[in-house]
């Protein structure tokens, strides 16, 4: 029973933190722009996102009659799980990890590429080539970009000397000086010598991140201005719902995986300061919902790459980056 | 080697461009925002702005004239010519009223809001307003009826020039009556004959042969 | 990186042909796409059927008519030449002051007409103005296509000082129905000469910060180097006009080469298109022309405000418009290229035909041409920055 309650904690932190999120990605968006967004429901708005949710449950579901009506239905729910299932690793304070196992940052990259299969359930079943096209871009998309956020992993699995996150984060205990961005709680010479390797991949683990959640400069899967709505065409109401659900999740989820990875967890950044249980999950989502916030200013900033430059991108540029990455750091440990 | 070259200068290029444009954008976040929150806020028009018409109907001399310029046909005018001895008044530029306007319909909906109606009025009696809410739930309700005669007077006005028309018809089919009549009395056996050219036609027979006109005489 | 033009022929699936690899039978087909009418990149009601071998284009058919609206078989119908601008104004809703410009030329070299001085300067500064609104859109829904929502709304902020000049002279803010045969229809009200130069110096900056959000974005600039690339041959023989001509190395643009108003009178230079980020004539060469040309058109207004007489706008507008029987045909320079009107007069008061040479269909009809062997989402951005108003193109 207790375990149930442990384990159902994160859905209510993603259901709080989708309504967050949505209002600040639409005020965030408009003040880039001048604009000002929703003023007229509740103060300044702060009501929008009830009302978006509460207008997407009440649509008529539809389904179309040529599509397959069993992986229509089951898609939302398989890129859900995938990435629910990743959440019950990540640490949010040094008293709650949903499931302490030692593998916990492999664990996540493999349950987290179920959600491509969940793409491509949606767009096929979709019977729609528009969505065909988008899910196919999306596969290919995540299968390339999977590679340079494993390689990132490893290097800061290669510093602190554990796949379990809890542990990396503890690892980062003390002040912002032992993250592993800045080289992690080393010998003076060494931290020196890695803190240029360790920027270069806490840079590339956001990049990836970004193509791993689908979101601008990334974005071809779901490009509004081409393919209607890509793979999410055909999709209304609850199971849309759960589609972008799903989708802000994984926007939290690599955030946080980079938050404990690099960044210090649940660690202040004042050392003993501030510091506690409590305190912990104040540090975590504060740190994670920064990266958030960078991830929705570089959306509403740059435009799309198209999807053969993702892929230079991702095979030709940041994986020979991380090669690069992982000798010196390598070397640099030995010495 | 320039291959290499381009390669990291290209990763410089993406990296310091995206950093520009996200420095752009951070900025304006501090912007304060340009909207106008409507109908909370309502943005004052310039004084040339060009929205819903007008009519002062007591200034209207019936000429036709904005039905005509109207490039979408939505003025429909219909008028009644007054009789001689009614006093329509005049308009308060000084134009006197000749016409009755019984119907002078706008169909707004139609209207393309480019004015020309406004510049041929003499009495400049339609005017383009400022107002701009004016959506209505029933299409019909925005034919807008701007005569203010009522049936009794339109048929009073149908009847008056009625019986001027006959009247007056009646008249010159007397006067006609009566003209013939007096050509035919003042000339009994005017019938017309070979000879009669000669009688009927004033008209001196040329110059003579200007034999009475000596080189002396000019 | 798939470079348009050095995909090899044998890439591209003729219709039912058999492609095996490997030595074995593997029937591989082309798919039909609709990019159908209601579509949130096509700028209008255009029908755009692309027929693809997996991502790369063999053949896009476009289909238009939508928006048909018999501006031509209207004119024939006026009861004269004057109610034929409100007509003249919603082709191109984006450019209506260079529609009308370009009508009443042509009807007043018609009638012999010669327009006060003050008169052609207003008409100058309406039109550059028009230019650089109309770019504005142009340059700003072609980052929509490729992505970026800001700047489309920046350039929209922009859009609106104009307009609220334009509301400031005339009363209307996008049909204006403003410049007549024989003048125009209001004098400039007096604050407009100082608004007009605040303008000016509001705008130069913001096209710089366009330019650095933008333009030499590394990630636009990949998007669009050498995608639909239009040799300067092709472009002459489909008879392109406008920013697309001059994007492909050709130096001709009507207010320089076949002068009309007073043009002549005012510095300034026709941009041209030098390959600078790919070929000569691609997509990103089209979109800096455009930004460029509106720095151009600032300068022109600039010097227009500076130099604009004194007189009566409406000396010289006719009583009655009756051109002597008789046809003409002038054209204009517009944000898209060149429009014609083509009037044939009988003698009467209403025109007996008049003929619009819009300059979006001309240039439309080489999108098939430079699409073919692009990736869909090249083509979005292909048919974006041809820059059509449906408008225009269907009349």
């Amino acid at each position: 029973m207790l375990a149930v309650v442990w384990s159902a904690l994160p859905i209510v932190f993603i259901l709080l933190y989708a309504l967050v999120t949505l209002y600040m990605e639409m005020k965030v968006a408009a003040h880039m722009q001048d604009r000002l967004a929703y003023m007229r429901t509740g103060w300044h708005g702060t009501l929008q996102p009830f009302a978006d949710i509460l207008k997407l449950l009440q649509k008529e579901d539809t389904i179309s009659v040529a599509a397959d009506k069993k992986l229509f239905m089951l898609a939302p729910y398989v890129v859900f799980v995938g990435t629910y299932g990743a959440f019950s690793t990540i640490p949010f304070t040094s008293l709650y990890i949903g499931s302490n196992i030692d593998l916990g940052a492999f664990f996540i990259v493999a349950v987290s590429s179920l959600v491509v299969v969940g793409i491509l359930m949606g767009g096929w079943a979709s019977n729609n080539k528009w969505s065909i096209f988008g899910a196919m871009r999306s596969a290919a998309q995540m299968v390339s970009y999977e590679i340079p956020t494993a390689l990132t992993i490893l290097i800061a699995v290669m510093i602190t000397g554990s796949l379990n996150l809890q542990e990396v984060a503890k690892f980062q205990e003390g002040g912002i000086q032992n993250w592993v961005v800045f080289g992690g709680p080393m010998p003076l010479t060494q931290k020196l010598l890695l803190i240029p390797f360790t920027l270069v991949t806490f840079l590339i683990l956001f990049i990836a991140s970004l193509a791993e959640v689908n979101r601008t400069p990334f974005d071809l899967p779901e490009a509004e201005s081409e393919l209607v709505q890509g793979f999410n065409t055909e999709y209304s109401g609850m199971r849309f719902a759960m589609f972008y659900l799903a989708e802000y999740a994984n926007m939290f989820l690599v955030a946080a995986v980079a938050v404990s990875l690099f960044l210090g967890g649940w660690a202040s950044p004042f050392g003993s300061f501030m510091s506690g249980p409590v305190w912990g999950l104040f540090w975590f989502v504060g740190k994670g919902m920064v990266l958030v916030f960078l991830q929705i200013w570089i959306r509403w900033t740059l435009p799309r790459l198209r999807v053969d430059q993702l892929m230079y991108t991702s095979w030709k540029v940041l994986t020979p980056f991380l090669f690069v990455c992982i000798f010196a750091v390598g070397i640099i440990l030995v010495l | 080697m320039s291959a290499v070259r381009g390669y990291f200068r290209n990763i410089w290029l993406a990296l310091s461009t995206v950093a520009i444009g996200m420095k752009i954008t951070f900025k304006h976040l501090f912007v304060p925002a340009v909207t106008v929150q409507y109908p909370d806020v309502k943005m004052k028009l310039p004084e040339r702005a060009r929205n819903r018409l007008y009519v002062n109907i007591d200034d209207c001399i019936g000429c036709d004239q904005c039905s005509m310029a109207c490039p979408v046909d939505c003025i429909i005018i219909e008028t009644i010519k007054s009789t001689p001895d009614q006093d329509l008044g005049t308009t308060s530029t000084g134009h006197k009223k000749k016409l009755h306007v019984p119907r002078f319909d706008i169909d707004i909906a139609k209207c393309c809001y480019c004015g020309l109606c406004v510049y041929p009025c003499p009495t400049e009696c339609i005017v383009m307003t400022d107002v701009y809410e004016f959506s209505e739930f029933d299409r019909h309700n925005l034919i807008y009826n701007y005569s203010i005669m009522t049936p009794q007077e339109i048929e009073m006005a149908t009847e008056k020039l009625k019986k001027a028309e006959e009247e007056a018809a009646a008249k010159k089919a007397a006067a006609a009556a009566a003209k013939a009549a007096s050509t035919a009395a003042a000339q009994p056996s005017a019938l017309p004959t070979t000879g009669g050219t000669a009688t009927q036609n004033p008209k001196p027979t040329g110059p003579a042969p200007d034999s009475s006109q000596q080189p002396g005489n000019s | 990186m798939i470079e348009a033009k050095t995909l090899p022929t044998s890439y591209v699936t003729q219709p039912g042909e058999i492609r095996t690899s490997s030595g074995k039978t593997l029937h591989t087909d082309e798919m039909i796409i609709n990019m159908g009418p209601q579509h949130p990149s096509t700028h209008g009601v255009l029908r755009l059927e692309i027929v693809v071998d997996g991502e790369i284009i063999v053949d896009v058919i476009p289909h238009i008519g939508y928006l048909h609206r018999c501006f031509e078989k209207h004119a024939e119908h006026m009861t004269n030449y004057q109610q034929v601008l409100p007509y003249a104004d919603r082709m191109d809703y984006v450019a209506a002051m260079n529609m009308e410009h370009g009508y009443a030329l042509a009807v007043e070299r018609m009638m012999k007409i010669e327009v006060p001085e003050r008169v052609e300067y207003i008409r100058v500064i309406m039109a550059e103005l028009q230019r650089i609104a109309s770019h504005l859109i142009a340059v700003g829904t072609f980052g929509i296509d490729a992505g970026a929502f800001t700047p489309f709304l920046y350039a929209f902020h922009d859009r609106e000082h104009i307009l609220d000049l334009y509301e400031m002279t005339c009363g209307a803010r996008l049909l204006y129905n403003y410049i007549w045969i024989g003048g125009v229809s209001h004098d400039l009200p007096p604050q407009f000469i100082d608004k007009a130069k605040e303008f000016c110096t509001y705008f130069k900056p913001r096209i710089k910060q366009f330019n650095d959000l933008l333009t030499f974005n590394e990630i636009f600039v990949k998007r669009c180097a050498n995608v639909g690339v239009l040799p300067k041959d092709v472009a002459i023989n489909y008879a392109c006009s406008g920013p697309m001509l001059r994007a492909s190395g050709v130096n001709w643009d009507l207010r320089r080469d076949d002068p009309y108003s007073v043009y002549n009178r005012f510095e300034w230079e026709p941009q041209v298109g030098k390959g600078e980020m790919g070929t000569v004539g691609d997509t990103w060469d089209r979109h800096i022309v455009r930004m460029r040309e509106m720095e151009q058109s600032v300068r022109i207004i600039e010097q227009a405000l500076a130099g604009i007489p004194v007189g009566n706008v409406q000396a010289a507008i006719p009583k009655r418009i009756r051109p002597e029987a008789g046809e003409i045909y002038a054209r204009t320079e517009t944000p898209r290229g060149e429009l014609g009107y083509y009037v044939i007069s009988d003698g009467s008061t209403t025109p007996f035909r008049v003929k619009a040479r819009s300059p979006a269909f001309v240039n439309l009809s080489v999108l098939p041409e430079i699409s073919r062997g692009a990736m869909i989402a090249d083509l979005v951005l292909i048919a974006g920055s041809v820059d059509i108003v449906l408008g225009e193109v269907d009349r």
